[in-house]
């Protein structure tokens, strides 16, 4: 059943492309939460918030909301299965000759690239508001942690979606879930702020690996060394992809 | 080999006690136009599920040409098209898009695709909203969007549950066209589910009729409504004898049976066109005075009715009359 079918991985991806740029309300509600953060709380903290050394706020704030986009964005994108199951569009897919393994990496390659693609238009505003990237070098770097990031929530997404009869659990992953791992991330403050007890969580979430990978590339700080924030996110990504294609594969269409 | 496009044996699907399909045994020739008939339930949908291979049988098997649809999953997909009861389509997507969507899953290239975009889409009249969204089609165009997508990437069977729910009678016509069209014109063999009597009737070649999970009679509707038989007449009765009628009515040769039931009487008579003006005759030669006669030929309703020992429900009779068969309904009544 392990076939990989790239023409169907396409298929599902070119689907998601067009469905995002079809949508452009969508597109835009979404990004506005990420903007406000960066906006408001970047003028807001900008004089008060404890930075590490040499850089400031916005250097500090702008990859934290990118990871905070990307982690949305791309747990959005897997919960949508739920969607496509309510609309029936999931027996659709499940009914053409693909392997289970291609209809999850079709859905994961779509969720990510639209998950990047806002992550990178984030950079915009900040950059605006005064954000110095590192390079050329670092900016590809970030990229890499970009998609790491989104996949791994994408996966996780879909491990959930793939348990859920229905869309009443969506906004409990959302609020219990996705907004705990958004603020121990350290994306708005540094993690040393915290009481050691609660930094423990922290450091068991994946974004603030994410987060921290981020500023390491596009701005040069970060608490752990950037080969750490690699493997570890490396490794989250690699998990909650193999469990996300698990529960899929095991899960009812109906 | 085998030459059957669909040959099950014994398939069987339970969900925590209750039995769903039970025991079918099923052998659908190729190029058939196969009808699996009977009332709302879970019966025929899970029977297309499980050879779809959306679901596994709880037992039995099934090949659908000539792949097991436990162990070549794959295979069987590959050689069905299905188009589902609910909608499932991409209303975000236009129908071109849902189409190549779909031609992509099936692994077709773009030239081929495009070549049978053009043509499913002229079988189902839709070649003028091909670059419309989904969202804006009307419940019918969805329908016919679906028939299409089911046929795009030349299935050898295509399965239908129930193409025509809640449709209206012009929309439904026009699908039962669009059905036997692909049947004749394109070969396919279609399965199709319903438990529209007038539905199946029309179309199928072959019907079974399906009950609490297992099929009850199985033949094309000519030869099952022969099985009736005779046609059913009706006379409503004004003032007279109505015992006295039925029993000088029963004692005529031609008449297969002949029942009384509130103020009418109900023969089954054979060629009832014919003898309409004896009866009559012997009527008024009995003292009785007649209102009204009405004759109808045995229909799928009566041979669900005859196998089942009940009716399918009142609003899905569709063609047939109401009123007669609310009499015929009620004479049933009385015999049970």
């Amino acid at each position: 059943m392990a076939r990989i079918d790239p023409y169907a991985i396409y298929s599902l991806w070119l689907r998601e492309m067009i469905r995002f740029f079809r949508l452009k309300s969508r597109v835009v509600g979404s990004l506005a939460p990420p903007f406000f953060f960066l906006a408001i709380l970047g003028m807001g903290f900008r004089s008060t918030m404890v930075v590490p050394e040499g850089i400031e706020y916005i250097d500090f704030l702008a990859p934290g909301i990118i990871g905070m986009t990307l982690l949305f964005s791309a747990t959005f994108g897997g919960l949508s299965m739920l969607w496509d199951r309510e609309f029936g569009f999931l027996r659709e897919i499940m009914v053409a000759p693909v392997s289970r393994l291609s209809i999850v990496l079709g859905r994961t390659a779509g969720g990510v690239t639209t998950a990047v693609m806002q992550g990178v238009i984030i950079l915009v505003p900040g950059i605006l508001m005064g954000l110095k990237i590192a390079g050329p070098g670092g900016f590809l770097l970030s990229l890499v942690f970009m998609v790491l990031i989104a996949t791994t929530f994408n996966s996780l997404g879909l491990a959930f979606a793939s348990k859920m009869k229905d869309m009443s659990g969506f906004s409990l992953i959302m609020n219990f879930m996705v907004f705990p791992l958004f603020l121990l991330s350290g994306a708005l403050f540094p993690v040393e702020n915290l009481p050691s007890w609660l930094r423990i969580l922290s450091y068991l979430d994946p974004l603030t690996y994410g987060v921290d990978g981020l500023r390491a590339s596009l701005v040069g700080v970060s608490v752990f060394p950037l080969v750490l924030d690699l493997a570890v996110l490396a490794a989250c990504c690699a998990g909650s992809l193999a469990l996300g294609a698990y529960l899929f594969e095991v899960s009812d269409v109906e | 080999m085998n030459e059957a496009a669909i040959a099950a044996s014994g398939l069987t699907m339970r969900f925590d006690g209750f039995t769903a399909v039970d025991e079918v045994d099923l052998h659908i020739e190729k190029g058939e136009l196969f009808g699996l008939l009977g009332p709302n339930g879970p019966g025929k949908s899970t029977i297309i599920k499980m050879l779809t291979t959306m679901i596994r049988p709880t037992d039995g098997s099934a090949l659908v040409w000539g792949h097991d649809i436990g162990r070549e999953r794959d295979a069987v997909r590959s050689s069905i098209g299905v188009v589902f009861q609910d909608p499932s389509v991409d209303s975000q997507l236009t129908g071109r898009e849902n189409l190549d969507f779909h031609g992509r899953m099936y692994g077709m290239d773009a030239r081929l695709r495009q070549k049978r975009i053009e043509d499913v889409l002229d079988l189902v009249d839709l070649a003028e909203k091909a670059d419309v969204l989904l969202e804006d089609y009307s419940g019918g165009m969805q329908r016919r969007l679906e028939i299409a997508r089911g046929l795009m990437h030349h299935p050898d069977v295509l399965f239908l549950d129930e193409p025509t729910l809640g449709l209206d009678a012009q929309t439904r016509r026009y699908i039962w066209e669009y059905i036997q069209n692909m049947n004749r014109l394109e070969g396919v063999t279609v399965v199709i589910t319903t438990h529209y009597m007038e539905e199946a009737d029309y179309l199928c070649g072959r019907v079974a009729i399906i009950d609490r999970g297992r099929i009850v009679a199985l033949d094309s509707p000519k030869n099952l409504k022969d099985l009736i038989g005779a046609d059913l007449v009706v006379l409503e009765v004004g003032d007279g004898h109505l015992d006295d009628l039925v029993g000088v009515l029963s004692d005529i040769d031609w008449v297969v049976s002949a029942e009384a039931s509130g103020d009418a009487v109900a023969l089954r008579v054979d060629h009832g066109e014919s003898r309409i003006p004896e009866i009559v005759l012997t009527a008024s030669r009995a003292g009785v005075k007649i209102r009204s006669v009405s004759m109808h030929e045995p229909t799928l309703e009566d041979v669900f009715l005859e196998f089942t020992g009940k009716k399918m429900r009142d609003d899905d009779t569709g063609g047939g009359g109401g009123k007669l068969v609310a009499v015929q309904s009620r004479m049933r009544t009385r015999r049970h």
